[in-house]
């Protein structure tokens, strides 16, 4: 059994390694805060490996990371019974020197609107439109149904759209209510 | 060619990945290590087993 386990730990630790970058980038991409997220980050390595035995070799690693680093999310706000909205600056600096890298639509600019979205809806957009994540891994990792997430994400869209005003096609789907509800008035 | 949000899902994965390629910080690679050998110690307290 010992044998076993210590092949199995050395797999683990592998795959945990792998997906430090991309559970990182999921960290500061919700929280908007490099320092938070790094603080995310340890606390699901530990939690993960805690409870590594729970997990099963060959399932999603990625999927059951980002599910423990999205459960310390919520409970991190929940205990401090307020939203941490603000941004840390961080990337904010990292642009400044690199000015007129990107195009017309500004990095740093996207990164305000995106922290501006409910929570919910930024995890969704960034897990379907970023981590790469089906709809379905992303319903499992947020606990809710797939129809859910499909809808977060078509908001999420339509509120970055608003945002940055991009010219949203008002045809498009689902979005047209919302976009009615929420789009700027073209009143004169 | 751009869809009905323009370029925000290219702005997105951009952000996503320029964050994505940052150095992944030291401390995370030392309290993996530091978990590791803690609970080898700790095995190795309870079975002894010999390095092939």
């Amino acid at each position: 059994m010992a044998d076993v386990e210590s092949d199995d730990d050395k797999d683990f630790k592998r795959s945990l390694l792998a997906c430090l970058g991309s559970l990182r980038a999921f960290g500061v991409s919700l929280t908007g805060r490099h320092d938070r997220a790094d603080d995310l980050v340890q606390d699901t390595i530990m939690k993960a490996w805690a409870k590594k035995s729970s997990f099963e070799p060959g399932t999603n690693m990625k999927a059951w990371l980002f599910t423990i680093l999205r459960n310390e999310f919520y409970s991190q706000i929940r205990k401090s019974g307020r939203e941490v909205q603000d941004s840390d600056g961080y990337y904010t600096e990292q642009l400044a020197t690199n000015p007129g890298q990107y195009g017309a639509l500004d990095l740093q600019d996207f990164k305000i609107a995106l922290e501006k979205l409910p929570d919910d809806q930024r995890e969704a957009i960034i897990l379907i439109g970023a981590s790469g994540f089906s709809y379905e891994e992303a319903a499992e990792i947020c606990e809710c149904a797939i129809g859910t997430i499909k809808s977060r994400v078509n908001r999420a869209r339509t509120r970055l759209a608003e945002l940055l005003n991009v010219e949203g096609d008002a045809d498009y789907g689902p979005d047209a209510d919302s976009l009615a509800i929420t789009g700027r008035t073209f009143v004169s | 060619m751009p869809g009905p949000f323009g370029e925000i899902p290219k702005k997105l994965k951009e952000y996503y990945d320029s964050l994505q390629e940052e150095a992944v910080p030291d401390r995370f690679l030392d309290l993996l290590e530091r978990l590791d050998m803690a609970e080898r110690a700790a095995a190795g307290a309870s079975t002894v087993k010999e390095p092939k």
